[in-house]
């Protein structure tokens, strides 16, 4: 039973009672709301004749089935099951008082980048919203779990949700990470050595060096990722890093209200000697840049890294995942996943769609175009986000090298809007699930990787180390500078 | 009207039984179980009409030999490890429900998933994975098997045999006892919850 840690104090201070079904019942201090997973539950509280309980808690954007192209977002959209979504969520929210932030506001985007910008994410708080990238939050120290729509009528109706307090496994994260290799990449090996399912009844605590270093913008991607570890919430104690990030943001008090409210940020930190019930060490240094290989998200590679035989694969759980992996990806067990053809290259998401992941890319796009035979997608994960990017010229870089410029939306990932795969193309992408399907067609293949890594692919028309096409990257090795000099 | 939150009635489910129909495979992702395409409707009416929509279908879009589609009318599924990982979405477990699913046996769910299927009444037992093959295989050879999972007794009980299962505790105490509409049990802690919300320092902030 882990002791003194960020999650036990959190809890603690959420806790509201036991329930008679032996679950806790916990007050959700942020509940983040979209269009897909909550008409239901709106429909539900209808039934039963409820109001929303803490509407002041709760806020709304729409991010799924949002069209990313400028003249696709004219109301009445042209999807007439988008369009019922979109007026479904306007009207709920404003029946119930529930701040939305609509395509006009200026704010609107995906969630999980919305509530962290605008500084509705903070420190110590319980988050909960119906997507189960709301770990995301847990990057300012905070315990954000994804939940389903009847689980939204209870947050909706009382506040609250009914939770099995999990175990904490402290993942440590040591050295420092290299030129060209990002949080993305810590994350990705995180899943690929304790699997999709090694999270499963744990909540992850991120730490150490490697992890200390991170800006607020790395740390939303590891955290955005735990899900795919199968840990519902993953979480990074709060550090000046966060603070800083914080201050001056729209939802964050300001003078000594800031001060006060730093007091309790720094109170739910874990204890220096805080108990886990387990702890394993992550090595970052020499960490290459890693590419997914098959069709889930722990099947990892560096780049350089062959794809394993499956006959070398030990349990047999992932021996027989690999053999689905290999027939669906058409790789080559033995041989690296370079020069693996890509047709689409898609960057944006709640992983990996805010401003520092678009100047990564940028530096790469600055000296070299998009393949012709490429379709380039850039969807900034939220309107701020395109904005801050737009100022600083980054959207220029990209729709000179030949990305698409697109409007903010979890677009492409999930492939609610028009954004999809068609038959058998292989994406390589910035997001967070390499599912079959996911990305709009069956046949479809993704290949996850950071945003540098999907600027590279998009340049070569495969997949490449991304270090070669960064300035001060390294220079030496397979010569891959030298044949892209152009 | 009054403000009713009990209105789901709950039941007491302390067991469920019917045919079965086995969907092998470890990490079934719930984008495989209710791609997002469908998820582009304000109620879960529809969604039985599109469990496994991809997977069921070969390429001409007519209905393959997927076990859903040989085994209509089971209302219990055999699953493998892992079932129900990646989205949070709530409509694979409606559409299972809603195809005929009344309780699944696998050896083991993500945890979603699992909360989902508590939410709905839905009781997931867990066995090992042998355990779990021998079921699969024996509905593969007895379509019209009866197989009754007994939730308070943790069994499950198919032909002659009788295996042990296991029932997360919270789940077994809220289907047996029948207090699995969690808004119903919440809402009457309402003041419980004002004491709770009056010592967070960052709620008292933004008013």
């Amino acid at each position: 039973m882990s002791e003194g840690t960020l999650y036990d104090k959190v809890w603690e201070r959420h806790k509201v009672t036991e329930l008679p079904n032996g679950q806790d019942q916990l007050f959700v201090g942020l509940h983040l709301v979209h269009e897909v997973t909550s008409p239901q539950a709106f429909g539900m509280l209808r039934e039963r004749d409820l109001d929303v309980a803490y509407p002041e808690r709760t806020f709304a954007t729409t991010d799924h089935i949002a069209p990313t192209e400028a003249d696709k977002r004219e109301r009445p959209l042209a999807d007439d099951q988008a369009e019922e979504m979109l007026s479904a969520l306007e009207r709920n929210t404003s029946e119930s008082g529930i701040t939305f932030f609509g395509f006009d506001s200026g704010k609107q985007g995906i969630t999980h980048v919305v509530a962290p910008e605008l500084g509705l994410s903070q420190p110590g708080m319980t988050v909960a919203c119906g997507d189960s990238h709301t770990a995301t939050h847990g990057a300012f120290g905070s315990i954000g779990v994804g939940i389903g729509t009847s689980q939204i009528r209870d947050v909706l109706a009382t506040g609250c949700i009914a939770a099995d307090k999990q175990k904490v496994r402290r993942i440590e994260v040591e050295g420092e990470l290299g030129e060209g290799v990002y949080a993305k990449d810590v994350i990705m090996k995180v899943i690929k050595d304790l699997g999709v399912d090694g999270g499963v009844g744990h909540v992850y605590e991120y730490g150490g060096p490697a992890i200390e270093a991170l800006d607020m913008e790395g740390r939303l991607a590891v955290c955005n990722m735990s899900i795919e570890g199968g840990a519902r919430a993953g979480y990074i104690n709060p550090d000046e890093t966060t603070y800083e990030y914080l201050r001056g943001r729209e939802y964050v008090p300001e003078g000594e209200a800031f001060e006060e409210r730093k007091r309790y940020w720094e109170s739910i930190a874990s204890d220096d000697d805080a108990e886990y019930d387990d702890v394993v060490t992550v090595d970052a240094d020499g960490l290459d840049p890693l590419v997914t290989w098959g069709i889930n998200p722990g099947q990892v590679v560096g780049i350089d890294e062959a794809v394993p035989h499956p006959d070398d694969v030990e349990e047999r759980t992932d021996r027989e995942a690999a053999e689905k992996a290999i027939d669906h990806m058409e790789v080559e067990p033995g041989q690296s996943m370079l020069g693996y053809d890509v047709d689409v290259a898609f960057l944006g998401t709640c992983t990996n769609g805010r401003l520092s992941d678009f100047k990564e890319a940028a530096r790469i796009l600055e000296d070299h175009s998009v393949d012709e035979d490429v379709r380039a997608l850039a969807v900034p994960g939220s309107e701020t986000v395109r904005a801050q990017c737009e100022e600083r010229g980054i959207d220029q870089t990209f729709i000179e090298a030949g990305f698409q410029w697109r409007r903010a939306g979890c677009s492409m990932c999930l492939a609610m809007n028009d954004d999809q795969l068609g038959a058998g193309e292989v994406c390589a992408s910035s997001s967070n699930r390499n599912f079959v399907g996911r990305q709009g067609s069956k046949e479809g293949r993704t290949v996850l990787m950071s945003p540098a890594m999907v600027a590279a692919a998009a340049v070569e028309g495969e997949v490449v180390d991304a270090r070669d096409y960064l300035d001060d990257g390294p220079t030496g090795g397979a010569g891959g500078v030298e044949e892209v000099a152009d | 009207m009054a403000p009713d939150a009990n209105a789901g009635d709950d039941q007491h489910i302390t067991e469920v039984s019917g045919t079965g129909v086995p969907i092998p495979g470890d990490d079934v992702d719930t984008d495989q179980i209710l791609p997002a395409q469908f998820m582009k409707e304000v109620t879960f009416d529809n969604m039985a009409d599109y469990l496994f929509y991809d997977a069921r279908r070969d390429e001409d879009g007519e209905f393959n030999d997927h076990p859903l589609n040989r085994f209509e009318g089971a209302s219990i599924a055999v699953v493998n490890s892992n079932f129900g990982c990646g989205s949070s979405r709530e409509h694979a477990p409606q559409a299972m429900m809603r195809w005929g699913v009344d309780g699944v046996v696998g050896e083991s769910y993500a945890e979603i998933f699992r909360d989902n299927c508590k939410s709905l009444g839905i009781p997931a037992v867990t066995a090992d994975h042998e355990t779990v093959v021998e079921l699969q295989e024996w509905i593969e050879a007895n379509p019209d098997g009866d197989i009754e999972v007994d939730v308070e007794g943790e069994t499950v009980t198919y032909g002659d045999t009788v295996i042990d299962v296991e029932v997360d505790d919270a789940m077994r105490e809220a289907l047996v006892e029948g207090i699995w509409d969690t808004t119903a049990l919440m809402y009457s802690n309402r003041s419980k919850v004002d004491e709770t919300v009056a010592d967070l320092p960052y709620v008292e902030g933004d008013d």
